[in-house]
C-alpha cells in the first residue's frame, strides 16, 4: 500500500510559494504519525491551495469556495475519531466561510483546518481578503488596505477550538500539524505566507516576519479542552404514522349529505387551530372526511388565527376557502380577518359570534353567544358546542369525548357550556 | 395485498413524506428552520437517528454533501429563501454526484414574500437552477399516497442516479391536515446500496452504458476516492475543458434523461373530452374538483396530474397532443409549467389559469380556463 502522502515532488504552485511547504509539512506530519493514508481525507476548495488535490495519495474532496470547512465537517461528523479530515483553505476562503469555521469550532468537530494566509486572493489577481493586514498593498488597495483584519486564530479559539496555532510558513513546522492531528476535536493552524506573485509585487520592500509582527499577529498556540463532536443520541420513534392516534368510528344518527365548510376565526394564541383539530377528530369519528387548513400571519402569538375545516361524506378535493356554511367568530382579530367572507355568506349560512363583538354586515343567520366569558383559552372550544347544536351533524357528546381523550375536559367549564346549550 | 385493519388517522403531507423517506433508507436529516417546512424538521427530529441543526442553509447542504460522501442518504426541507442559499451547493452535489433529498415547500415570494401563504412559484427556478441547465429530478405529490410513493422513489432515484432529488410541495399541501386510512400505505423496503468492490484502482467517475459511476465512500481504506465539484476527468482530477472532462459534464445531463421512464409518474383522467386541464401539487386537487363539477353538468373535461415535474416526461407531450384545448392550472401568475413545456409564447390552444396570495379555486379554473 502507498504510504507517501504526496505522489509527486512537482507541486502545482508558483516558485517560492509557501503552499509547497504547507503540503510538505502536512505530508511529513501524517507520515511521521504513521497514519494509514486512506484514513486521511483532504478537503480543499477554490484558491491556489485547492489545486494540491491531484498531488495527493489520500482521499480528496474538492468543493466550493470557502465551504470546505462545512463540507469537511459533514464528512468528519460521520467518521470515527481515528479518521483524519484535513481542510486546506485560503485567507479568502476563510473570509467567505468564516461562519463555517466558527460553527465547526463551536461543535468541536474532529478535523484540522489549515488556513493558507498569504493576505490576498491569489487565483483572482491579488485582491484583499478579511485577513489582509491593515496597510498591506493589494491590486485593489495599492496604497495599503485601509481596513483592519480578523485574527482567525483568536476567533477559532474563542469559538471553542481545542487547538489553534499560528506559524510563519518557513522551514519545518510539521510538529505543529502533528499536534493538531493528534488533538481530538477542532484544530486550526494559520500559516502566514507571502504570495510570490502578488504579495511581493505590490509590497516589494516588506518581509513576511515584519508584516506579521506589525499586524500584531503573534506566533503562538491556544488550547481548549472540550468534548469533541459526536452525533447526539436521541429518543426516536419507530414510525411517525403510528404516532398519530387512530380515530375509532362511533355510531350516530347524525348525517351529512354534502361537503360543508366551517371557518373558525379568532386570535393567535387562543387555541383556534386546536379547536379546529378537535372538530376534525369529532367529524372523523362520525365517519366523515375532513381537511384542516390554517391561515395566520408570520407572527406566532399576535394577530388573527383562522382555521378552515371541510367536512364531507365524500372525498375532499379542493380544501381552500369556498363559501362556508358556518363561520365561528371568537375575537375582534378574527372578525377583522373574516369580514369579507362573512359579508358573502348565503342566507342559509350561520354566523356564530361572540356577544362582545359588533355584528358585521351579512345575510347569514346569526347566533350571539358569550364564548369569551368561558375564558380566553376555552372560548373557541366552547363555540364548537354551539356549532354542534345548530349544525346537527356532530353529537355534542363526541366533542366532549374528544376533549376527554385529549385530557382537555378537566379544565373546561363543561357544565356551564352545556347549561347554556339547553337554554 | 393489504389485509390490515383500517387505521383512520389525521395527518399532513409533511409527516407522510418524512416517514416514507426514512423507511426508504434516508438516514440523516440536517435541519434549518423555515416556514412552512418546520413540521418536516420536527417530524425528522423524532424519526431520524442522525439529525443535526445546521447554522444556515449553505452549511445544511455542505453537511449533507459531506455525509453523502460516506454513503449516507441525507434529507433536508426548506422553502425559497433557504433554497436560494442552497443552490450553489446543490450544483456542487450534482457535480460530485452525491445522492440526497431536498424538500422545497413553496410559499409566496418574491424574497421573503409571505411565509404563511401558499404558492407554486418555484417551478421555473427548479428548471434552471443548475448552471448549464442540466435537469434535476423533481417530484410533486398531490395526495397522501403520492407522498408515500414518490418519496420512496425519490430515494431510489437519488441513489441509483447519484443525484440530488427535489420533492416539491407547497404550504397548502405540507401543512394541511386530513384524515387518511394509513393501513393503505404498504411498508417501504429500504434501498440497498451497492459499492464498487473491484481490485483494480477505483476511478470515481468511470462509467459504462449505465451512465452512472459506481460509488465508493471516502471512509473506505481499500481504494483512493476523489470527489470534486470542478470539471474533471474519470479519475476525479480537475481539468480545464478536456474532451474527457466535458464528456463527463454532458453525461450528468444524459443520465437524468436516460432513466426518466423509470421515474415518470402522472395520472391521466379521461372523460372523453377534447379539453384537458394540466396541473400538479395542490392545484391538481382544485383541478380535480373542477373536473367533477363540470362532469355533473355534463360538460366533460379531462385531467392530467403531473407528478414527475422535471425533467418533463415525453409521455406528457404524447398525451397532450391528442387534445384540442389545454389549460394549465397552477398557483402562480405566469403559467410556469405551461411555459416550461411549451415556451414563453404559448400556442393559441394552450392557456393557463393561476392565483396569487390564495389557493387557485375550482371556480377560477372553470371560468379562467373557459371550460
Amino acid at each position: 500500500m502507498e504510504t507517501k502522502v504526496l505522489n509527486t515532488k512537482e507541486l502545482p504552485f508558483c516558485k517560492g510559494c509557501g503552499h509547497h511547504l504547507i503540503a510538505q509539512n502536512t505530508a511529513k506530519a501524517i507520515e511521521d504519525l504513521g497514519l494509514n493514508i486512506l484514513d486521511v481525507i483532504f478537503v480543499t476548495d477554490i484558491g491556489c491551495h485547492g489545486i494540491i488535490d491531484k498531488s495527493l495519495n489520500t482521499h480528496t474532496v474538492h468543493g466550493l469556495h470557502g465551504r470546505s470547512v462545512a463540507l469537511g465537517a459533514g464528512i468528519s461528523m460521520g467518521l470515527p475519531e481515528h479518521k483524519k479530515v484535513i481542510v486546506f483553505i485560503g485567507d479568502g476562503g476563510a473570509t467567505i466561510g468564516l461562519q463555517h469555521i466558527m460553527e465547526a469550532a463551536r461543535l468541536n468537530v474532529n478535523m484540522m483546518v489549515v488556513v493558507h494566509n498569504n493576505f490576498l486572493y491569489g487565483m483572482t489577481g491579488g485582491q484583499l481578503s478579511g485577513l489582509t493586514p491593515k496597510g498591506f498593498n493589494t491590486i485593489i488597495t495599492p496604497d495599503g488596505s485601509p481596513y483592519g483584519e480578523h485574527d482567525i486564530c483568536e476567533l477559532a479559539y474563542t469559538a471553542g477550538a481545542n487547538y489553534v496555532s499560528r506559524v510563519i510558513g518557513i522551514g519545518d513546522y510539521s510538529d505543529t500539524f502533528k499536534r493538531a492531528l493528534t488533538t481530538p476535536g477542532f484544530t486550526l493552524v494559520e500559516v502566514m505566507e507571502i504570495c510570490p506573485s502578488y504579495g511581493v509585487k505590490f509590497n516589494p520592500k516588506r518581509k513576511l516576519q515584519e508584516i506579521v509582527e506589525s499586524a500584531n499577529k503573534p506566533v503562538k498556540t491556544w488550547t481548549n479542552n472540550r468534548e469533541p463532536f459526536k452525533f447526539p443520541e436521541r429518543k426516536i420513534v419507530a414510525n411517525l404514522l403510528e404516532k398519530t392516534p387512530i380515530i375509532e368510528p362511533i355510531k350516530s344518527e347524525k348525517t351529512l349529505n354534502k361537503q360543508i365548510q366551517v371557518v373558525l376565526s379568532g386570535s393567535a394564541g387562543e387555541g383556534v387551530q386546536l379547536a379546529a383539530t378537535i372538530l376534525c377528530k369529532a367529524a372523523v369519528k362520525h365517519g366523515y372526511n375532513i381537511t384542516q387548513k390554517g391561515t395566520y400571519p408570520v407572527t406566532v402569538g399576535v394577530g388573527f388565527s383562522n382555521a378552515e375545516v371541510n367536512i364531507s361524506p365524500h372525498e375532499i378535493n379542493f380544501h381552500g376557502l369556498s363559501n362556508p356554511e358556518y363561520v365561528l367568530v371568537i375575537s375582534q382579530d378574527g372578525l377583522d380577518f373574516s369580514k369579507k367572507t362573512i359579508k358573502e355568506l348565503s342566507d342559509k349560512a350561520w354566523l356564530l359570534i361572540d356577544k362582545s363583538l359588533e355584528i358585521p354586515e351579512t345575510r347569514a343567520n346569526i347566533k350571539q353567544v358569550d364564548f369569551r366569558g368561558k375564558g380566553v383559552k376555552n372560548a373557541v372550544i366552547a363555540s364548537l358546542f354551539t356549532f354542534a347544536k345548530i349544525s346537527n351533524i356532530i353529537e355534542v357528546d363526541t366533542i366532549k369525548q374528544i376533549l376527554e381523550e385529549m385530557s382537555l375536559l378537566e379544565k373546561f367549564p363543561i357544565n356551564e357550556v352545556e347549561k347554556e346549550l339547553i337554554s | 395485498m393489504i389485509t390490515e385493519q383500517k387505521k383512520e388517522v389525521i395527518l399532513d403531507d409533511s409527516r407522510v413524506i418524512m416517514e416514507a423517506l426514512a423507511q426508504a433508507g434516508a438516514d440523516v436529516y440536517i435541519g434549518y428552520p423555515i416556514t412552512p417546512s418546520n413540521a418536516m424538521y420536527l417530524y425528522a427530529s423524532q424519526r431520524f437517528t442522525m439529525m443535526l441543526p445546521a447554522p444556515d442553509e449553505i452549511s445544511t447542504l455542505q453537511y449533507m454533501s459531506g455525509l453523502a460522501t460516506l454513503g449516507h442518504i441525507p434529507v433536508t426541507a426548506t422553502s425559497f429563501p433557504g433554497f436560494a442559499l442552497m443552490i450553489e451547493s446543490i450544483n456542487m452535489a450534482y457535480m460530485m454526484e452525491l445522492p440526497m433529498i431536498i424538500i422545497l415547500t413553496q410559499r409566496l415570494g418574491p424574497a421573503t414574500g409571505t411565509a404563511t401563504a401558499g404558492a407554486q412559484g418555484d417551478v421555473a427556478l427548479l428548471r434552471g437552477m443548475i448552471s448549464g441547465a442540466h435537469p434535476v429530478p423533481v417530484f410533486c405529490p398531490s395526495s397522501i399516497e403520492d407522498c408515500w410513493q414518490l418519496s420512496a422513489k425519490a430515494v431510489e432515484v437519488a441513489v441509483k442516479l447519484r443525484t440530488p432529488v427535489i420533492i416539491l410541495s407547497s404550504k397548502e399541501r405540507a401543512t394541511t391536515s386530513r384524515n387518511f386510512d394509513i393501513s393503505k400505505l404498504p411498508p417501504i423496503k429500504p434501498i440497498e446500496r451497492k459499492y464498487y468492490n473491484g481490485d483494480k484502482p477505483y476511478l470515481p467517475y468511470e462509467y459504462n452504458e449505465s451512465l452512472v459511476p459506481e460509488f465508493l465512500p471516502v471512509s473506505n481504506t481499500k481504494h483512493q476516492v476523489r470527489i470534486t465539484a470542478s470539471t474533471h476527468d474519470q479519475k476525479g482530477i480537475i481539468q480545464h475543458t478536456s474532451e474527457e472532462a466535458t464528456r463527463n459534464t454532458v453525461r450528468l445531463e444524459k443520465k437524468i434523461y436516460h432513466y426518466l421512464n423509470e421515474y415518470t409518474y402522472y395520472e391521466h383522467i379521461k372523460n372523453g373530452s377534447d379539453k384537458i386541464i394540466v396541473s400538479y401539487g395542490v392545484s391538481a386537487n382544485a383541478a380535480q374538483e373542477a373536473v367533477n363539477i363540470q362532469n355533473e353538468k355534463n360538460i366533460p373535461v379531462d385531467l392530467l396530474i403531473v407528478k414527475t415535474l422535471l425533467p418533463v416526461p415525453n409521455v406528457l407531450y404524447d398525451i397532450l397532443n391528442n387534445y384540442k384545448y389545454i389549460v394549465f392550472a397552477e398557483d402562480n401568475i405566469n403559467g410556469q409549467y405551461a411555459k416550461i413545456m411549451y415556451g414563453d409564447k404559448l400556442p393559441p390552444n394552450i392557456s393557463y389559469v393561476g392565483a396569487i396570495g390564495k389557493m387557485l379555486s375550482p371556480k377560477e379554473i372553470i371560468e379562467g380556463g373557459k371550460l
